[in-house]
């Protein structure tokens, strides 16, 4: 069985009622997790003014959970590869072009057209700090989070280069909410390394497996981990701000799972 | 990195079913862009169909994924006997040794358009037969793959617009020598619908006449459809025979410029080159033909120009093949890759069909007619919006 390793240099999170890894971490400790909760999108600073008008919910999202864990790992972000993995894209700007399309006037903003592409806040990330590496978009439906682990994981492991993982997912506006629920916005991230360093938070081996899944012991957690899609990367990102050694199943593509070990550094 | 074996591959665009088809007409210097009849579009563009999409039935078990993004892809997978390359690969390697990587831009969008007119005049709810994760989300394409042929690998969707397809050689190769998996389908598939046409429309990129991809008067993309896979499988270089193709390199790059303008410069696009050559541990002078990302806009074909320049100097054989199939946005990079396999096969270098003044200035040798020419390595651009960009090197060992 094949097993990948690498280490953990920095945490984002940004869900429901939480607005940095500090803030989660309190919201485990408390057990007041509330799904319901709105999620503090905070502006995104680091973009030139006319990107930052036009930047949606999911862009800004992603683009502060990347940033929160790039500050952690004190990475240079130019030449940092980043995987970002969201199941939806921007459910806003995807509902308006679509009622467009659905009128007699067909005519749509050339903004929210660039914006419809999957790999907008990749995109917009390039442009925010002249991150000119590699950078993958991609998409797995409700095993988004598991795919974006595995490829980052996997492109640690050949490359030995470090690399950004940013999930984040936003719910569709109606009529799109009733055909695809997405229990609330959310960006995860993590900034991967090949080899432990002073910044390393944990090592992560990672293999391909079966069991089920890991749950949450707190029913508001739980609840943003099956509801979102990039909470399901939440087990994890809730080893990693306790510091717990543990091991534990993340979701990813019938029948497979992906089974963590977390060895805490520090 | 380590070759890649490419053991099979297909493609199906608006110039033809599978590969004779395709070569023959790339071989003639056809082109399948015609004016837009599609659905209810009301603008003055050439696109490139795919004829009989529509009359492809979804086998009954996976009707949950019908929609025209996935009829393409069947119709797509169906051709050359590659369906059943991919079957023989499966009983060889196991379900779980096998992996899924495709990329697409729109995946089943226009089953979205056509749901908004459908809506409830009263409380505005999408009609009950609407079937979101089947159609509309980006990973349909992969999911509909992996479910039609029991795969139980590992699988993902790269969208990063144009280069979707490209990139996912680079996933599947990185499984595949992280030892997760033996062999990959990858590919790309997009169709045609209104968020692209009318959205290329609003950023005043459609050509009025079929694309002139690196003309002086080129005006604009000609939007087309298609569907492109390829077979690719963990192999040493001696077990493979001499005439068989592998993925030798791939280079990706950000342009970190803009959303949808690449870096005037070429910048982007003269890094992914260069880490697709520096993968594939070989010089510019061993590329015998670069089949240009090419769109036919302004913008793109001079950075683009620029960058090949760069690397290559103005001797490389090149063409854009989008004059004959159209640009085909997430399923381009697979295309073009499919292309360049026909190319080593049979040795020609295709036409850029449609280009009659070539940009002064370019300085490039771009191929205006068919040239034969035994190749051994080859080298296909795909650079998207969001300045993502890859680069293939093809060939063999």
């Amino acid at each position: 069985m094949t097993l990948l390793q690498c280490h953990i240099e920095g945490i984002g999170a940004i869900g429901p009622g939480f607005a940095d890894p500090e803030e989660f971490r309190s919201l485990i400790e408390t057990g007041r997790a509330d799904p319901s909760a709105p999620t503090p999108v905070p502006p995104p600073v680091c973009l030139p003014a006319a990107e930052r008008r036009r930047a949606g919910t999911s862009i800004k999202l992603a683009l502060a959970a990347g940033l929160q864990a790039l500050e952690a790992s004190g990475r240079d972000p130019a030449t940092l590869p980043t995987v970002f993995a969201s199941s939806g894209g921007d459910g806003d700007n995807c509902h308006v072009i679509c009622e467009a399309l659905a009128s007699d006037d067909r005519q749509i903003s050339p903004t929210r057209f660039h914006n419809s592409v999957h790999n907008a806040p990749s995109g917009y990330w390039g442009i925010a700090l002249g991150a000119t590496a590699p950078s993958t978009s991609l998409c797995a439906f409700d095993a988004s989070f598991g795919a974006g682990l595995l490829e980052a994981t996997v492109q640690v492991a050949q490359s030995r280069e470090p690399c950004l993982l940013i999930a984040n997912d936003v719910p569709y506006p109606y009529p799109l909410s009733r055909v695809r629920a997405i229990g609330g916005a959310m960006g995860l991230a993590l900034a991967l390394a090949p080899d432990a360093t002073a910044r390393s938070l944990a090592r992560l081996s990672l293999c391909l497996g079966e069991g089920p899944c890991t749950e949450l012991g707190e029913p508001g957690l739980e609840a943003m981990r099956r509801s979102i899609p990039a909470g399901r990367g939440l087990p994890l990102l809730r080893a990693l701000a306790l510091s717990e050694p543990c091991r534990l199943t993340i979701d990813y593509l019938d029948p497979l799972r992906l089974e963590l070990a977390v060895a805490p550094c520090r | 990195m380590t070759p890649i074996l490419i053991s099979d591959f297909t493609l199906t665009s608006c110039i033809g079913r599978g590969r004779k088809a395709t070569c023959d007409a790339l071989e003639q210097g056809l082109t399948g862009l015609a004016p837009c009849r599609f659905e209810t579009v009301a603008l003055d563009t050439f696109v490139g169909e795919v004829a009989g999409v529509d009359q492809v039935a979804i086998p009954p078990a996976l009707s949950a994924f019908d929609c025209r993004n996935n009829r393409l892809a069947l119709l797509g997978l169906e051709q050359d006997g590659f369906a059943d390359a991919v079957r023989e690969a499966v009983g060889r390697f196991g379900r779980r040794r096998v992996g899924v990587f495709i990329g697409t831009s729109t995946s089943g969008m226009l089953e979205t358009e056509l749901a908004y007119r459908r809506r409830d005049p009263d409380g505005g709810a999408l009609p009950a037969d609407f079937d979101y994760g089947g159609t509309h989300n980006c990973f349909s394409a992969g999911a509909f793959v992996r479910d039609y042929f029991g795969i139980e690998g590992p699988a993902v969707v790269v969208s990063s617009a144009c280069s979707s397809s490209a990139k996912v050689f680079g996933n599947a190769a990185r499984m595949i020598g992280a030892g997760l998996i033996d062999a990959a389908v990858v590919g790309g598939v997009d169709s045609l619908c209104l968020t692209t046409l009318y959205g290329f429309n609003s950023l005043e990129l459609l050509s009025p006449r079929p694309c002139r991809p690196f003309d002086a008067r080129r005006d604009g993309i000609s939007i087309g459809e298609a569907a492109a896979f390829a077979l690719l499988e963990r192999q040493s270089r001696g077990g493979a025979g001499p005439e068989a193709p592998f993925l030798l390199g791939v280079g990706e790059s950000s342009d970190a410029h803009h959303m949808s303008a690449p870096h005037p410069e070429g910048l982007g696009a003269k890094a992914a080159i260069g880490a697709a050559l520096a993968s594939a541990g070989l010089p510019p002078e061993r590329i015998g033909y670069v089949n240009l990302h090419g769109t036919g806009t302004r913008a793109n074909d001079a950075a683009e120009a620029l960058a090949v320049r760069a690397v290559f100097g103005d001797t490389v054989a090149c063409s854009s093949t989008k004059g004959s199939t159209g640009h085909t946005l997430g399923a381009a990079g697979a295309v073009e890759a499919a292309i360049c396999l026909l190319a080593l096969r049979h040795g020609f270098m295709p036409a850029g069909v449609n280009t009659g003044i070539l940009e002064p200035g370019f300085g490039l040798d771009y191929v205006r007619s068919c040239r034969h020419a035994s190749l051994d390595t080859v080298l296909s651009n795909s650079f998207g919006f969001g300045g993502s960009n890859c680069s293939l090197v093809l060939g063999r060992t």
